[in-house]
């Protein structure tokens, strides 16, 4: 028998800290198996975030540096221009992106540096506790929005892929998610492109993917995919909102 | 005869059934008799010869647990 799906090679043979269900480690192995199909792990230095994933330069085989809350992509910028030849990838959840790290992700797509981003959506802040993110959906209940997210109080939930697109500079901006096998897929082709715009074009690039916390959702995993497609994604809608000129 | 095979590395199973709600044959359930080094009751397969090799039990593992192989 051939084998047809065997563990990426950029993927550490490791055993994650990440609750049980949490489609973190889904993320990860799509941006490992991208890693291996453009055979450029030996150039790739990814920026760890604050959050679930502050732990993610022990889950790849390829350099990292860690980076303080929300600063990814700044810390990213001062790898690539020193380093030009390196592929350099940001991993951020949407506390660590959305909200204290809201400067850093604006300024970096609009001088179009030639990084990749990686964005987790999975609307709650997961590490610390499930507290309300500027994308938890409104009326959604977290430790800090008890009675649900009350918009009038908070706003509403902030649609950064949307945001993003409306700056000049970036080259490729899309939605996607790691709910069911055919989202998975759709992940994949997106991440891939977003580490072959930099690699061809040397523009700045981002994957925004809604991804689950069943246990600050208070959720059984299987539960929160569902949830996720009933509620993240008709206010988060999926696709490409950006992508490279010649490819129009 | 199967089609398809699939094996798991139990020790890092979760047992969070992501594997087990893809499953278009619904052939892989939770080994409720075992408990792997975690802690958990790892995912198995109960009928290994309807196994057609699709992979969409590794492509939703969170944690790489299945490697899948097809004739
Ligand atoms: C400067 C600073 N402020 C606040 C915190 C507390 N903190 C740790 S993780 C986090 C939010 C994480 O949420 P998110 O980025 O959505 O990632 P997730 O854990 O959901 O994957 C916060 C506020 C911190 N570590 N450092
Ligand atoms: S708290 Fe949520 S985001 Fe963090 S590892 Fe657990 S399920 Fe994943």
């Amino acid at each position: 028998m051939k084998p047809v799906f065997t563990r990426p090679r950029s993927l550490a043979d490791v055993t994650t800290h990440y609750c049980p269900g949490c489609t973190h480690g889904i993320i990860h192995r799509l941006i490992a198996e991208a890693i291996d199909e453009l055979d450029i792990a030996e150039r790739t230095i990814g920026v760890a975030p604050v959050g679930c994933s502050v732990l993610a330069y022990n889950y790849f085989n390829v350099d990292f540096q860690e980076a303080a809350h929300g600063r990814a992509p700044a810390v990213a910028t001062g790898i690539k221009r020193a380093l030009p030849d390196s592929v350099v990838f940001t991993y951020q959840g949407d506390g660590d992106l959305a909200s204290i790290g809201t400067a850093e992700i604006v300024h970096a797509a609009n001088r179009g540096e030639a990084i990749t981003v990686i964005y987790v959506n999975n609307a709650i802040y997961g590490m610390t506790g499930g507290q309300m993110a500027p994308t938890t959906l409104a009326g959604q209940k977290t430790t800090t929005s008890p009675y649900g997210r009350d918009v009038k109080l908070c706003g509403y939930p902030i649609r950064m892929a949307e945001l993003l697109s409306t700056l000049v500079a970036p080259r490729y901006i899309a939605r996607v998610a790691v709910n069911s096998p055919a989202h998975v897929q759709q992940a994949k082709r997106a991440i891939k492109r977003a580490f072959e715009v930099q690699v061809n074009d040397r523009g700045f690039a981002l994957v925004e993917v809604l991804s689950t916390c069943p246990t600050n959702w208070g959720l059984p995993p299987k539960k929160a995919l569902e949830w996720l497609e009933e509620n993240m994604i008709p206010y988060y809608p999926l696709g490409e909102f950006k992508v490279p000129k010649e490819a129009e | 005869m199967a089609k398809g095979k699939v094996v798991f590395n139990e020790d890092r199973c979760k047992g969070c059934e992501l594997c087990t709600t893809v499953c278009p044959n619904k052939i892989l359930t939770l080994d409720t008799k075992k408990i792997n080094k975690l802690g958990y009751h790892p995912a198995t397969v109960t009928n290994p010869e309807e196994c057609i090799g699709c992979a969409l039990c590794a492509r939703m593992c969170p944690d790489c647990v299945i490697e899948v192989y097809r004739e």
